[in-house]
């Protein structure tokens, strides 16, 4: 196993440094790239897709986990799956479907890794149901700092530090995941354009509890009686006698293209004003109101894994995506933050609000209930001071932000915003003694 | 670290009473909180400068450095980075010395050299291998559009920043594959006490203004920058000025 030297960076390509990499197939093998860290540490990375810096460890050891790949067995009657912490949600979900097994927790991408998904306990559109990705897993092993594999479950405490605590615990090498059932890979999906954001958030707490799935995409570049309008998108599985005659042949059939690859050639501020007021008048105008309309995985949860290395067309300085969740109850203070972006003239695309149910057990697991809402910002001039002004919005209102997404925030504002954070610092140090796990995030942030 | 907008955690100033490097320093801790160590000459200059920076918000230390004394600047280097990692290092000392006796005074001429180019080696090489570890981090080095072409004006610290800024140039190269990025900053005029006295030249700068241009230029990862951006564009016509008219230019 050899290492390698690399640049790495999040999917925001904002912050890169450099590390030795390595590449383990086996737990085994794992556990001997631990003894190749030295006093710059290690982590683990799987697919990347985290904005910022949580994968990467300047000047130490990054143990590429994609080499641990395998599916060990799908009980399709009990409705579990055991698989490698390298395997993605993609593999995984096309391994599954024609079992009529659903992945119950599915983020905005499907090409996230296992162990990453662990690590930032990650959510999707239907957490109010479905809770964030730890409430599935049953079992998974650890490696820790010892060069020990310990098989955890939720009566453990290291369980619920390891749920949402960015790799600094230990390598997650294999999960037990719990299941859904379904009985297509289809949506029936509810559609509602509604041209404000007052009416919006209004719509969506209304009949929430409906669907399993909901979310609302808003426009960032209108002002005025249309600020915040948006698309509430809301869904449930569409059973067999859903799906019109064509489709019943397949119902389970995993339709999702990959269309292109985005080339690394765009300039800097190709995504400006102009470009983001059509591509938001152009989403808008696309999704009338509707009710019951059948679409499949790509078009209902992940359209942009259409299209590869979507991130590139941000330009060669990258983009920061600001994610928060403000507690129910503080509604004025998530319009407020609306329109300080719009206000401030810089330019998102991918705008989401969503209303999360109950948080689970985890000290640094990110969802509880609230309005979460996550915008992609380009980097430039600044977006530093709008995103500060944000952080104190967030604060004020008792809420805080996603380490998934997390780039450029202080150590004291994440200190207030995990108030149980020491609970978390102390069962990491028990394990880790040394402090042999750290990360680019976890020097930046001081988390450790 | 330096986090996904350019707001670094830490600062390093080589030179720690440059107005240029003080006006980097306290932008930054304006913006966050900021870990400033600065190396200098101990004296009330730097005392002073560590109070500005402090009233900015910085957390200051000091680090005693004479550019004069390479055999210390392994040492420097080892003591600046005793508190961690160091994300932003800005290269600023420098000296501006009387050109008519610089170029007619050995002792003059050798200590301008010693100044501005030989200890930006003895410092810049123990600093590139402590980054070239530490895997992040970027070098802001204060060269000068006086390295860019020979003036009969000012050649012998023109020289001297020739040399510094073909170190600096290189180390972009080398370092990249390191996770580090240098910028080399090619000030025109700057208005500061280097160059009280002097009749500013066209397109001259204030120490605010070319902090503003290297902390953008820090964001962007940005490996050479003009200092006003505009002489990128004037010393691309002079450099390919002829000879015989060149020489008759009045600066």
């Amino acid at each position: 196993m050899d290492a390698e030297l690399r640049t790495l960076a999040g999917w925001g390509r904002t912050a890169p440094s450099t590390a030795r990499v390595v590449v383990p197939r086996t737990v085994q093998e794992v556990i001997e790239a631990l003894r190749l860290a030295d006093e710059r540490g290690v982590i683990a990375r799987g697919l990347g897709r985290a904005y910022g810096d949580p994968a990467q460890n300047a000047g130490g050891l990054v143990i590429d986990m994609t080499g641990l790949n395998r599916i060990h067995f799908i009980d399709a009657d009990a409705a579990i799956v055991d698989t490698d912490a390298g395997v993605s949600l993609d593999t995984l979900m096309r391994r599954l479907l024609p079992f009529g097994l659903w992945l119950p927790v599915l983020p905005g991408t499907r090409q996230v890794s296992v162990g990453g998904a662990i690590g930032a306990d990650i959510h999707g559109k239907a957490h109010h149901v479905e809770g964030s990705f730890c409430d599935h897993v049953a079992a998974m092993d650890l490696v820790t700092a010892d060069g020990e594999v310990h098989t955890l479950t939720p009566d453990d405490e290291l369980f619920w530090a390891t749920a949402g605590g960015m790799g600094l615990t230990g390598v997650v090498v294999r999960a037990k995941l719990r299941l859904n059932r379904v009985e297509t890979a289809y949506f029936k999906v509810d559609v509602d354009q509604i041209d404000n954001l007052d009416e919006l958030m209004a719509r969506q707490s209304v009949d929430d509890d409906k669907y399993l799935e909901s979310v609302s995409w808003f426009d960032t570049t209108v002002t005025g009686p249309h600020l915040g309008r948006g698309i509430l998108t809301r869904a449930n599985h569409a059973t067999l006698d859903d799906l019109p005659r064509k489709l019943r042949a397949d119902p389970l059939k995993f339709d999702a293209p990959r269309l292109l690859t985005i080339p690394d050639v765009f300039p800097p501020g190709m995504l400006n004003k102009l470009t983001a007021r059509m591509f938001c008048e152009l989403w808008y105008r696309k999704s009338p109101t509707r009710r019951n309309a059948i679409q499949n995985i790509t078009m209902f949860l992940h359209p942009l894994d259409i299209l590869g290395e979507w991130n590139r067309a941000y330009g060669p300085h990258g983009f920061l995506q600001y994610q928060y969740v403000i507690p129910f109850g503080q509604e004025e203070a998530v319009k407020r933050s609306v329109r300080l972006m719009v206000d401030a003239g810089h330019v998102s695309l991918l705008n989401v609000l969503k209303r999360f149910g109950d948080g689970n057990r985890a000290p640094l697991s990110f969802p509880r209930p609230g309005w979460t809402l996550a915008v992609d910002l380009p980097v430039r001039r600044g977006v530093g001071e709008l995103c500060e002004e944000l952080d104190e919005l967030v604060l004020a209102a008792g809420g805080r932000l996603y380490l998934a997404k997390e780039s450029r925030t202080t150590p004291e504002a994440i200190t207030r915003m995990y108030p149980r954070i020491d609970e978390w610092r102390k069962v990491r140090a028990d394990v880790d003694p040394k402090g042999i796990f750290v990360s680019d995030m976890a020097r930046r942030l001081r988390l450790t | 670290m330096i986090d996904a907008v350019g707001s670094p955690q830490s600062l390093l100033l080589l030179g720690g009473t440059s107005e240029i490097g003080l006006a980097v320093a306290e932008r930054y801790a304006r913006q966050r909180p900021l870990r400033v160590t600065l190396a200098g000459r101990p004296s009330d200059r730097l005392d002073a400068a560590a109070a500005r920076l402090r009233n900015a918000g910085a957390t200051v230390t000091t680090v005693p450095f004479d550019a004069r004394q390479p055999d210390t600047h392994t040492e420097v280097i080892e003591k600046a980075f005793a508190d961690g990692d160091i994300d932003v290092t800005v290269v600023a000392f420098g000296v501006l010395g009387d050109q008519e006796e610089a170029w007619t005074n050995v002792d003059v001429a050798r200590e301008l050299a010693e100044i501005n180019y030989v200890a930006a080696l003895t410092i810049g090489v123990p600093l590139a291998e402590r980054l070239r570890k530490q895997g992040h981090g970027s070098i802001v080095a204060l060269s000068s559009a006086a390295g860019e072409r020979a003036r009969r004006s000012n050649f012998v610290y023109g020289s001297t920043k020739a040399g510094f800024d073909a170190f600096y140039t290189g180390l972009t190269y080398a370092l990249k594959p390191h996770g580090v990025t240098v910028t080399v900053v090619r000030p025109g005029f700057v208005r500061t006490k280097m160059t009280e006295g002097l009749k500013p030249a066209p397109l001259s700068q204030t120490a605010d203004q070319v902090a503003e241009i290297v902390v953008n230029a820090v964001r962007n990862r940005r490996e050479q920058v003009w200092a006003p951006a505009a002489f990128r564009g004037v010393m691309s016509v002079l450099r390919h000025v002829p000879r015989p008219i060149f020489r008759k230019l009045p600066f």
